[in-house]
């Protein structure tokens, strides 16, 4: 590598590989519980799974953004991290918190948690997504003050490239809407109102310009061209992003008290909220195509197109596929939105998370890329993951298509339990498809511990 | 993409349309603020749903149902539970779970007080009476 201050990266890659596979045992769990319903009750109650699964995924994805970041910065600006001593103390402050949040989560009954972490001071956990404790949450934003400050430091001391400014302004976004996750009033549908501004501006909104930034800062590392076309795409990208995303915030205002005005701005925004996806998607073959050298890392190659496609898959197609309000208005809450949000998830935020370790890590351990035999290793992680996860979302879109009907859409609507009765067959496929994506992970960790000829980095 | 289109224009355009977009939203989510009155049902905001509301979170209900739509789709929509079933069903229901029939989803027992169980219907009465423009499509939610 190029500063030896980039090393802190590397802790913050592993861990987020082993969050990774905890949340996808996780996922494996619950599967199970939709078709075996009392499998692992009481020790195990789906809530518990799932609040585990889901917060396992923001966890391990934001131990990913600022590995990136660690790594990212330093070489962008030209110069050593402000200080890898803070960047090292925050891990260890990080993993232990999540660590205890889940073990929490685990051991205890949720409302006991609750009480014996002061949510009755300010009541903030029981919410989707947002189920950590009051001091955990304070965690987080100390973490992400203390990064967002080495990180700015660093950067105003060197050099201050657009990749690395959409970085950081991506980080600062995130840490900012953050802070919504303390406000939580008795009306519920403020409440629900203000949840989005933590959830619909992460991952619609300031999340797809760290996507934007790491994609590009790969790109220009394994195909060499020019840094001036790369980052003239990237702003590209990255406005189609919000012009389309913050507007189409209104998706999520539907159905939930919130006035009926929202259904035309909703529908029209984020129906366009695919571009930036297909944007992606054409600029990572694009500059593949064009690259100027051919860097011996294929697989993070790979990783690269891979996140251009399947975020527009995931995110821009199966998105789209329920955001219109009349069609929404039978999806809402349905295995639709389980589909759309699985593979979004991986397409953008875990593959390029995933891409940007593809990357980095061999040269984090002194090589420019690893040996081809580790490479096609992970080269078949890559493919039996994400195959997986095309089936995942297949099935759960056969299931919420399904579910629909028999729920809502027949002259005969029947009850909840009864739909679900009735759509078991894809669950148990999903659940397949499931342990085929675990098979994928497990063949991904292995990847890199086999060994073989590389060459130093340079 | 063509020489004459820079880099620099394309990050203005980054900024110029970023701040437009975000001012637009920031004008409907004030008009919003103005409009929920007539819609949210606060006036029926009493200290019992108060409390019902914070059972709900501090029991991840969430992690399993889902409310007006949002959380998870493990078990069914409790939007319109108070109209489907009534304040009496709900309350015999929470109390006999778990059900332990075999094989079957299973919701734990919370041990909650009668005042507790009054509450939480409270809550989910006053759920079912804000206007969400007639959704979800039927009465099964």
């Amino acid at each position: 590598m190029q500063y030896k201050s980039q090393a802190v990266a590397k802790p913050y890659f592993i861990a987020a590989i082993a969050l990774f596979t905890g949340q996808i045992l996780f996922g494996l769990i619950m599967g199970l519980q939709y078709v075996i319903g009392d499998f692992l009750f009481p020790a195990i109650p789906f809530n518990i799974a799932r609040m585990v699964h889901t917060n396992l995924l923001i966890v391990w994805l934001l131990f990913g953004f600022m590995g990136a970041a660690y790594y990212l910065i330093p070489e962008e600006a030209e110069t050593e991290l402000f200080s890898p001593k803070l960047a090292l103390a925050m891990f260890w402050i990080f993993l232990v918190a999540g660590a205890l949040t889940i073990v929490g989560y685990l051991a205890l009954p949720y409302a006991k948690l609750a009480e014996l972490t002061g949510n009755d001071l300010l009541a903030t956990m029981g919410r989707e997504f947002l189920e950590q404790p009051l001091i955990t949450k304070i965690g987080i934003v100390i973490v992400a003050l203390a990064f967002l400050f080495n990180i700015t430091m660093t950067m105003l001391k060197g050099r201050k490239t657009s990749i690395s400014l959409v970085l950081t302004l991506g980080l600062w976004g995130l840490a900012i809407f953050f802070l919504f996750s303390f406000y939580n009033p008795h009306n519920l549908v403020l409440d629900k109102f203000f949840w989005w501004w933590v959830v619909h501006l992460w991952v619609e909104g300031v999340w797809e310009l760290i996507l934007g930034a790491l994609l590009a800062f790969v790109l220009i590392k394994v195909t060499g061209v020019d840094r001036e076309v790369i980052e003239k795409w990237l702003y590209v990208i990255i406005t189609l992003a919000l012009v389309s995303g913050i507007i189409g915030m209104g998706h999520h205002y539907f159905w939930i008290g919130t006035p009926e005005y929202w259904q035309w701005w909703g529908s029209i925004f984020s129906a366009l909220e695919p571009i930036p996806f297909f944007a992606m998607t054409v600029f990572a073959f694009n500059m593949v195509n064009r690259r100027r050298r051919d860097h011996p890392n294929k697989a993070a190659t790979l990783w690269a197109l891979g996140t251009g496609v399947m975020s527009f898959l995931g995110a821009g197609v199966w998105g789209f596929l329920h955001t219109l309000a009349p069609v929404n208005y039978y999806t809402h809450g349905t295995q639709v939105t389980a589909a759309h949000g699985h593979m979004a998830f991986y397409g953008a935020y875990a593959m390029v998370v995933l891409c940007m370790i593809s990357y980095a890590m061999p040269i984090l351990r002194g090589r420019a890329a690893n040996s081809a035999k580790a490479q096609v290793l992970e080269m078949w992680s890559f493919w039996l993951m994400t195959v997986s996860m095309v089936f995942i979302t297949l099935f759960l879109t056969a299931a919420g298509i399904l579910q629909v009907w028999l729920q809502r859409f027949s002259d005969t609507p029947i009850s909840f339990m009864a739909a679900q009765d009735q759509i078991s067959l894809f669950y148990w496929m999903r659940e397949g498809a499931g342990v085929f994506f675990l098979i994928g992970l497990l063949v991904y960790i292995t990847s890199f511990f086999v060994k073989g000829e590389t060459k130093a980095a340079a | 993409m063509s020489g004459t289109f820079t880099k620099s224009m394309a990050r203005n355009i980054f900024y110029g349309g970023t701040v437009f977009f975000a001012l637009l939203f920031l004008a409907l989510s004030f008009d919003t603020m103005k409009e929920l009155p007539k819609r949210d049902n606060r006036a029926n905001l009493t200290e019992s749903v108060i409390a019902g509301k914070k059972l709900w979170e501090v029991n991840n209900c969430i992690g399993c149902h889902s409310l007006l739509g949002e959380g998870a789709y493990f078990a069914p929509e409790l939007g319109n539970v108070y109209p489907r079933r009534g304040p009496e069903f709900i309350k015999a229901w929470i109390q006999a779970m778990p059900t332990g029939a075999p094989g079957r989803r299973q919701m734990p027992n919370f041990g909650f007080t009668d005042k507790e169980l009054d509450d939480l219907v409270a809550f989910l009465k006053y759920s079912s009476e804000i206007n969400t423009a007639n959704w979800p499509p039927n009465i099964e939610g």
